[in-house]
């Protein structure tokens, strides 16, 4: 081709170095393949440095009556039934030996008085089951991961950006990118990709998610012809930062209320009384008495409704804000100070004290913080074969965030942690295994293919007087956070998916100022292609879905429909035309075994 | 509420640069790196800058705020007066790339030299039994979020290009007293960091705790320890026979 390009080949290349890229690439590693990690960031930067809260893991530490039954069950009635059953198996089992791996490598949880590993409560779960450091526990996994990564010697493309998959007919044939210090393309030859690029957060305005959250392995895997399952669920995290505005978003973690934090409304009342649904009725309290016993005895009392999934926490923040009974600065009260000591707030959640106190002026031992639903998480994925996390195309994985089906149409919080590595390492063996079998006869990749990426890539640089890609970007968080948010509906969806598809065109006009080294504009016009991707599959998927179920409610379709919806998935695929069409697909139905768990209350 | 903010923020590259001055209107409540971002948005489209969480949570956005390295994303606007310009500089002590960001690999080579943790005999295989006022000292070191601002206020390396070579910096020493207070690791850290890492250059003038945004007790809660020990198992024969015996390195 007319420019020159780095080329570097391997057996197995993960593209993103959070918790499931690295566990990936250690996998691929310790299963003999020649792995490198191709990051945005610097390593250690990833998002999973953000997680609070800790990694669920049935070990049964602090209440011997838990198990992976019990987590089976919780993680599925989480999700509204629509989880991938067999992701949920997988996890549910194999969580524990993922974390006392992690020990094995160095991390250093919080123990309880008999050295174990402590395990704190968490919405949704039945027993204390949370793995944790204080309230910074992804930074603990990063690091562990990070640091093994490091001792393996395992290849670490830092601040590199992957922009497209290349393929040699229908199999995965490696990935090409470009370096964000200097701006030169690279090439990246390679059998088999494992994604692992995290979440499309940073298309809503009020996001917990950095700008690495663009939908990248969204996008890539449905351009290369794989399906994405379960897009319109999208979790917005109950509690967010509200105050000042330039922190709004910002993850407050549901830990403030494992360790007894409660929500109030401008009224001073427990709301959460008055919003607990007929699905969880039988396990969760109904008087403030038997909430507050809870924390100390288990086994006679139910579950406080501040610990009701994630789902329908923020939907009645969300209706008691709208009602009139909100915060100064338009969110609801969460107080911890009038039911802890200062001492344990501080020993518990010292990240949240440093964070209100440097960021808000909010002294979270004394006063009650102000907090509102943020855009956290998405459901949706990849869709993946369970065991092997591959997609439909042959040679492409995905593992994590980017990765669909084992959360369904709801996460539990902890579940995520948990999630990134039984299934990272999953398909970082898996990776290496087709790699190693492939044996001679592995792909190739097409020169052509490297051209037309590059001028792709080039794009923005030869339009003069186009649009300023930052512009477009804030619109497009206008678009999703006022069309596509926690409460949709048929007319709003349809002017998002028109409001999509007008910027859409004007992305093919986009001018960036300046030279290829380290332009955060143009990086951001690359970017905004697979934001845009991303959101018109969430935006069509949730038109498609008519009902309301987890991180998705309809004003229109209220109700929950078992007997249709609840028995299908919503595959995003991307058509000849450019645009994502979705077609349904039957959900996968569990073995009678598992499905007796799920009744058990 | 609004008002229109000076800032002076160093442009340029590895050949060379300047501080260029940019007027944005920015908030109240907003943070040092809310007023780039406005200057990106609205000014200068390419103007460099590294950032992920913008929670303190990261370490990413280091750069050297009227002088003094901080994280852009914890300084706060109000911190400073309205009507004087803020000036802002890459960190000084790593080579520049472009504009804010430098070349940080200093780091990830002394990170690479690090021997990774390696358990007891005793307990050779997770889960491990270790008592939480055991592993709290790690702990407090564990917290560090590899902003690498102690290791760019350091003046051992930050005026002296030549140290570089021997020297790991307060983020390493911090994490050889991690390992080395570890109770589940056998390896003995002390003489690895004072006699291959430069850890008796540093004559403990604490700018690293104090520039530290996690308030890590750099100084004395890991490098003076670490120093001490290397002295008492130096000199203190009867010490050095009480201690609990460790695998060789």
């Amino acid at each position: 081709m007319a420019t020159e390009v780095e080329t570097h080949a391997y057996d197995v290349i993960v593209i993103g170095a959070g918790g499931a890229g690295l566990r990936a690439a250690i996998a691929a590693h310790d299963a003999g393949a020649k792995t490198a990690v191709i990051c945005k960031s610097l390593l250690g930067k990833a998002h999973t440095v953000m997680a609070e809260g800790g990694i669920a893991a049935a070990m049964g530490n602090l209440w011997p009556e838990d198990n992976w039954k019990v987590h089976f069950r919780d993680t599925m009635r989480g999700g509204k039934l629509l989880n991938h059953w067999r992701m949920a198996e997988l996890h549910a089992k194999e969580a524990p030996e993922r974390v006392w791996e992690l020990e094995q490598w160095g991390a250093l949880f919080d123990r309880t008085p008999e050295g174990l590993i402590s395990q704190r409560d968490f919405g949704g779960h039945r027993y204390a089951r949370l793995a944790h450091v204080g309230d910074r526990t992804g930074l603990e996994m990063i690091r562990t991961l990070q640091q093994r990564a490091v001792a393996l010697g395992i290849d670490v493309f830092m601040e590199c950006t992957v922009t497209a998959l290349l393929k040699d007919g229908d199999r995965m044939a490696g990935a090409f990118g470009y370096w964000r210090e200097t701006g030169r393309f690279v090439c990246f030859e390679s059998p088999a990709v494992v994604l692992a690029t995290g979440g499309i957060g940073k298309s809503w305005k009020v996001t917990s998610n950095s700008w690495e959250y663009t939908g990248d392995g969204h996008a890539l895997a449905m351009k290369a012809g794989a399906g994405l399952v379960n897009m319109e669920f999208v979790q917005f995290h109950p509690t967010g930062m509200v105050w000042p505005p330039s922190v709004r978003g910002i993850l407050v973690t549901e830990s403030v209320r494992g360790d007894g934090g409660v929500l109030k409304n401008s009224d001073g009342e427990r709301f959460m009384f008055n919003y607990i649904p007929e699905f969880f009725k039988a396990e969760t309290a109904d008087t403030i008495e038997e909430a507050d016993r809870w924390y100390t005895d288990k086994k006679n009392n139910r579950r406080p409704p501040e610990l009701l999934p994630r789902d329908e926490v923020a939907r009645a923040i969300n209706s008691e804000i709208k009602a009139g009974r909100g915060s100064p600065h338009g969110g609801v009260f969460l107080d911890i100070a009038s039911r802890r000591s200062a001492e344990y707030i501080q020993k518990r959640l010292p990240s949240m004290y440093h964070q209100f106190k440097e960021l808000a002026q909010v002294d979270i031992t004394k006063d009650a913080m102000e907090i509102g639903p943020t855009c956290h998480y998405v459901m949706g994925g990849v869709e993946v074969d369970p065991d092997s996390g591959e997609s439909k195309v042959t040679g492409l994985y995905a593992a994590g965030e980017v990765a669909g089906g084992m959360h369904g149409a709801n996460r539990l919080g902890g579940n995520s942690l948990g999630d990134l590595l039984v299934f990272g390492k999953r398909a970082g063996e898996y990776a290496a295994r087709y790699a190693a079998n492939l044996a001679g006869s592995g792909p190739v990749v097409h020169a052509d293919d490297l051209e037309a990426a590059a001028t792709e890539a080039l794009a923005p640089f030869s339009t003069e007087g186009g649009e300023n890609p930052y512009s477009v970007h804030q619109e497009l968080q206008t678009v999703m956070q006022n069309l596509v948010g926690i409460i949709r509906n048929e007319e709003e969806l349809n002017t998002a998916i028109k409001e999509i598809d007008s910027l859409r065109r004007r992305i093919d006009h986009l001018s960036v100022e300046g030279h290829r080294q380290y332009n955060p504009g143009w990086n951001l016009a690359i970017d905004l292609k697979n934001m845009l991707l991303v959101s018109e599959a969430v935006a069509k998927a949730a038109l498609e879905r008519k009902e309301s179920r987890g991180g998705h409610t309809r004003d229109d379709y209220p109700m929950t429909d078992y007997s249709y919806w609840g028995k299908r998935n919503l595959i995003c695929e991307l058509a000849e035309n450019g645009e994502v069409r979705t077609r349904e697909q039957p959900l996968p139905e569990p073995p009678p075994e598992l499905a007796e768990l799920l009744e058990e209350h | 509420m609004t008002y229109d903010l000076k800032l002076r923020i160093w442009r340029g590259d590895a050949k060379g640069g300047a501080l260029q001055d940019f007027t944005v209107p920015v908030d109240d409540g907003e943070v040092v790196l809310d007023a780039v971002h406005h200057v990106q948005a609205l000014r200068a489209g390419d103007l460099s800058v590294r950032w992920n969480c913008k929670a303190g949570k990261c370490g990413s956005c280091s750069a050297e705020i009227n002088g003094r390295p901080r994280l852009m994303c914890m300084s706060r606007l109000s911190d400073f007066p309205k009507d004087e310009p803020i000036t802002i500089t890459p960190m000084r002590t790593f080579p520049v790339i472009k504009d804010l960001v430098t070349d940080v690999s200093f780091n990830y080579v002394k990170a690479a030299e690090v021997l990774a943790f390696t358990p007891t005999a005793e307990q050779p295989k997770a889960p491990f039994r270790m008592a939480q006022v055991d592993v709290e000292r790690s702990q407090e070191f564990r917290k560090c979020i590899e902003c690498f601002l102690c290791q760019d206020v350091c003046h051992v390396v930050r005026d002296h290009e030549e140290n570089k070579q021997a020297y790991a910096g307060p983020r390493f020493f911090l994490r050889y007293a991690e390992l080395d207070m570890h109770p589940n690791d056998a390896l003995d850290r002390k003489k690895l960091a004072q006699e291959e890492r430069g850890l008796g250059l540093c004559n403990i003038t604490k700018c690293c705790t104090e520039v530290c945004p996690e308030h890590i007790k750099i100084t004395d809660n890991a490098i003076i320890p670490m120093k001490e020990r290397v002295v008492d198992v130096k000199y203190d024969p009867i010490r050095f026979l009480r201690r609990k015996p460790k695998a060789k390195v």
